[in-house]
C-alpha cells in the first residue's frame, strides 16, 4: 500500500498514517530485539574470543582469538563426524518423507471414506512430545525388543540403538515417522493447487494414473517439495533430544552424535562457550546456504 | 474364486456408498495405503499403553497384546515416587501458559499492527519476524544462555524458561495473514466516531478473529508443551522441571532403579502424551487450517 502523507501535519508523514502502530508493535519489537537480535550479535562476537564460564564473580581473561575457534572446529574429528551424520540423516530422511508424504497425501485426496480419521492419525505422532515416543522407540529397538524378537535369528548384534551402523538411521527413521503427518498436510494443501482440468485433459489424451501422477502431481507440488528439503535440512542440524535420549548422549563411538549435542558438551557442560557459539554460527551459515541452493535448484523452472 | 469375488463385492459396494467414485481398484488401493498408514502411526501409541499397563515388561510379540494377568496401575505409582508427576505436570502448565499468555498478549497487538495500521518501521518488524521463521534454534542456543543464565541470573526460574519462547512467531503470522485481509472500511467508521484504535481492536477486530486466534493458540500449545532442550538447560533445580525434561531425566539417568523401568518410562510418556493429544484432537480442524494456509502460501 502507498502511504500517502494526509494533510495533517508533517510528524504523521514523517511516521506513518498511524503513529499509534508503534505503541501496538513496541512489545513485540522489545522482544525481537532482547531475545533473538541481542543475542545474535552476542553469538558472533564471543566467536572471536576464548569466551568460557566462570563460576560467577570470578574474573577471567577472555582474550580475543580471531578466527581460531572456526579453525579449531572445522578442524575437530568430532564435529566433522557429526556433519556426516546429519548428512546420513538427510539422506535417508528426505527422500521417504517425499515419497511416503506425497503417496499418503494423493491417497487422502482421493475422497475415501474415514478421511478425517486417517488425517488426525497421521498427525499425532507430530503433536507428542520425542520425550514421549523415544520412550515407546527405546523399547521397540531394546535389545529383547519387539522388532528384535519379531527378527529371531535376523537380529543385528550389537542391538540396534547401541550399533555404530544403526545408530544414526534409526534416528533418521524415528524423526521421519514423527514429522511425516506434517508433511502429509503440506503435500494435501499443495494438491488443491492443482487444477483438475490438467488430470482431465490428460486422461482424454491417453495417459495413464501413473503417467498423470509423473508428469502432473509432482512438478505441480515442487514449492511444497523446496519447504520439505529446506525444513529436514533445518530438523537434521537441530537433531538433539534423539541422539542425547535413544542412542544415550551420541552413539557408540560419536556414530549418531549430532552438532546441537556437542554444542551442549563442549558449551554448556565443558563451558567453552565461544568454541559453541562459533559452531552455532558455522551451522547456521550451512543450513540457510543448503536451503538458498536447494531453493535455486528446486524452483529454477 | 471365492476370495477374489468378495474382494470385488466390497469394492462395488464402497463405491455404491460414495458417488462419483469410478475405478473401485483404485480406491481399494487407496483405502488399503491409508490403513497401513494409520497402523504405522498408530500402533506405537497403542504399544505405549499396552507397555505402561504391564506388570511384568513383556517386549516380545505376545507383550503387544494385552494379557488381563499381566495388567496393572503399577506402573503409574512407580513414577510418581521418581518425579512426581503433579508437580511436574503443573510445572509443564505453568511454561505453557506464560507462553500461550505472551503469544496472545503481545502477538495479538503486533499481528494486528503489522496488518491494519501504516507507520514506517513496520516492514522491519515483519521481516524480522519471517527471519524468526527460518533461523535455526542452535544459532541462539550459546547466547541465549549467556543471557538468561549468566546476564540476568534466571536459571531454576520459570521467567526464565519462558522469555525465548514467550511470543511464538508462527502465532503473529497467523494473526497477521487473518487482519490483512479485512478491509480497512470495517474499522473506518469506529475511528469517525471516535474510538481509540485498541478499543476496535477488542470489541471489532478480536471477535471476528476468534477462529484464527483458537488456531494460533493451539499451534503455540505444542511448542512448550512438548519443548526438552531449553526448559533441560536451564533448571538444574528438579522442583521446576517440566514433565518432558524430568521424564528425559529418569529416562538417561534413573530408570535402572524401577523395579520395571520400561514400564515406568512408559506411563510417563503416556501422561506427558495425553494433554497434547487431547488438545489435538479436539481442534484438529485448526491444525489443520493452519497448515493448509501455509502450505498455499509455500
Amino acid at each position: 500500500m502507498a502511504v500517502s502523507a494526509p494533510p495533517g501535519g508533517r510528524m504523521r508523514g514523517l511516521l506513518g498514517r498511524d503513529p499509534i502502530g508503534y505503541a501496538f508493535v513496541a512489545p513485540y519489537a522489545i522482544f525481537l530485539v532482547a531475545l533473538f537480535g541481542y543475542p545474535l550479535a552476542l553469538s558472533v562476537y564471543i566467536s572471536f574470543f576464548d569466551y568460557f564460564f566462570a563460576a560467577p564473580g570470578a574474573q577471567v581473561a577472555r582474550p580475543f582469538v580471531g578466527l581460531s575457534n572456526y579453525a579449531e572446529i572445522l578442524g575437530d574429528p568430532v564435529f566433522q563426524r557429526a556433519i556426516l551424520n546429519v548428512a546420513q540423516f538427510i539422506l535417508i530422511n528426505v527422500p521417504l518423507t517425499v515419497v511416503l508424504s506425497l503417496v499418503l497425501a494423493a491417497a487422502l485426496n482421493a475422497k475415501l471414506p474415514f478421511r478425517v480419521f486417517f488425517r488426525t492419525s497421521y498427525y499425532i505422532p507430530y503433536v507428542t512430545a520425542s520425550v514421549a515416543v523415544i520412550g515407546v522407540w527405546l523399547w521397540f529397538f531394546s535389545r529383547g525388543g519387539l522388532l528384535n524378537d519379531v527378527l529371531g535369528p535376523l537380529a543385528p548384534d550389537p542391538s540396534w540403538l547401541v550399533s555404530e551402523v544403526w545408530a544414526m538411521p534409526i534416528i533418521a527413521l524415528v524423526v521421519t515417522w514423527k514429522q511425516l503427518g506434517f508433511y502429509v498436510l503440506l503435500y494435501l494443501a499443495a494438491l488443491q493447487n492443482i487444477p483438475r482440468e490438467l488430470y482431465e485433459a490428460a486422461e482424454v489424451d491417453g495417459a495413464g494414473p501413473v503417467r498423470r501422477f509423473m508428469a502432473i502431481t509432482v512438478p505441480g507440488v515442487r514449492p511444497a517439495t523446496t519447504l520439505v528439503v529446506i525444513l529436514a535440512t533445518i530438523i537434521g542440524a537441530n537433531l538433539f533430544t534423539e541422539p542425547y535420549l535413544l542412542t544415550g548422549g551420541g552413539g557408540p563411538n560419536g556414530a549418531s552424535m549430532s552438532p546441537v549435542l556437542l554444542m551442549y558438551r563442549e558449551g554448556i557442560e565443558q563451558g567453552h562457550a565461544g568454541y559453541a557459539a562459533a559452531m552455532g554460527v558455522i551451522l547456521a551459515f550451512a543450513v540457510m546456504t543448503i536451503s538458498a541452493v536447494n531453493r535455486f535448484i528446486l524452483e529454477r523452472d | 474364486m471365492a476370495t477374489s469375488s468378495a474382494t470385488e463385492r466390497t469394492a462395488a459396494q464402497v463405491d455404491r456408498t460414495v458417488p462419483g467414485g469410478r475405478i473401485s481398484w483404485g480406491r481399494v488401493l487407496g483405502l488399503a495405503v491409508l490403513a497401513a498408514g494409520a497402523f504405522v502411526f498408530l500402533f506405537p501409541f497403542y504399544y505405549m499403553v499396552i507397555g505402561a499397563l504391564q506388570r511384568e515388561p513383556n517386549p516380545g510379540i505376545s507383550g503387544a497384546f494385552p494379557n488381563p494377568a499381566n495388567l496393572t496401575l503399577g506402573n503409574f505409582g512407580d513414577i510418581n515416587a521418581e518425579i512426581d508427576l503433579v508437580r511436574t505436570l503443573i510445572s509443564s502448565g505453568i511454561f505453557t501458559g506464560g507462553v500461550l499468555l505472551g503469544t496472545f498478549a503481545i502477538g495479538l497487538l503486533a499481528g494486528y499492527a503489522l496488518a491494519q495500521l501504516e507507520f514506517r518501521g513496520r516492514s522491519v518488524v515483519f521481516n524480522a519476524m519471517l527471519l524468526i521463521l527460518v533461523l535455526p534454534f542452535q544459532l541462539f542456543m550459546i547466547p541465549l544462555y549467556v543471557v538468561i543464565v549468566r546476564t540476568y541470573g534466571l536459571a531454576d526460574n520459570y521467567l526464565g524458561m519462558i522469555l525465548p519462547f514467550a511470543v511464538n512467531a508462527t502465532a503473529v503470522f497467523i494473526f497477521r495473514q487473518f487482519f490483512i485481509q479485512l478491509p480497512r472500511e470495517l474499522f473506518e467508521s469506529a475511528r469517525i466516531d471516535g474510538a481509540s484504535e485498541f478499543k476496535i481492536l477488542r470489541s471489532i477486530a478480536v471477535p471476528l478473529a476468534r477462529p484464527s486466534i483458537i488456531t494460533a493458540l493451539v499451534v503455540t500449545f505444542i511448542g512448550p508443551w512438548n519443548e526438552f532442550l531449553w526448559p533441560f538447560l536451564i533448571t538444574k533445580q528438579q522442583d521446576l522441571q517440566p514433565l518432558a525434561v524430568a521424564l528425559a531425566n529418569f529416562i538417561s539417568t534413573v530408570a535402572a532403579r524401577a523395579p520395571n523401568p520400561a514400564g515406568a518410562i512408559l506411563a510417563g510418556a503416556v501422561v506427558l502424551a495425553i494433554p497434547a493429544v487431547i488438545v489435538f484432537v479436539v481442534f484438529q480442524r485448526q491444525f489443520v487450517e493452519s497448515n493448509l494456509g501455509s502450505g498455499v502460501k509455500g
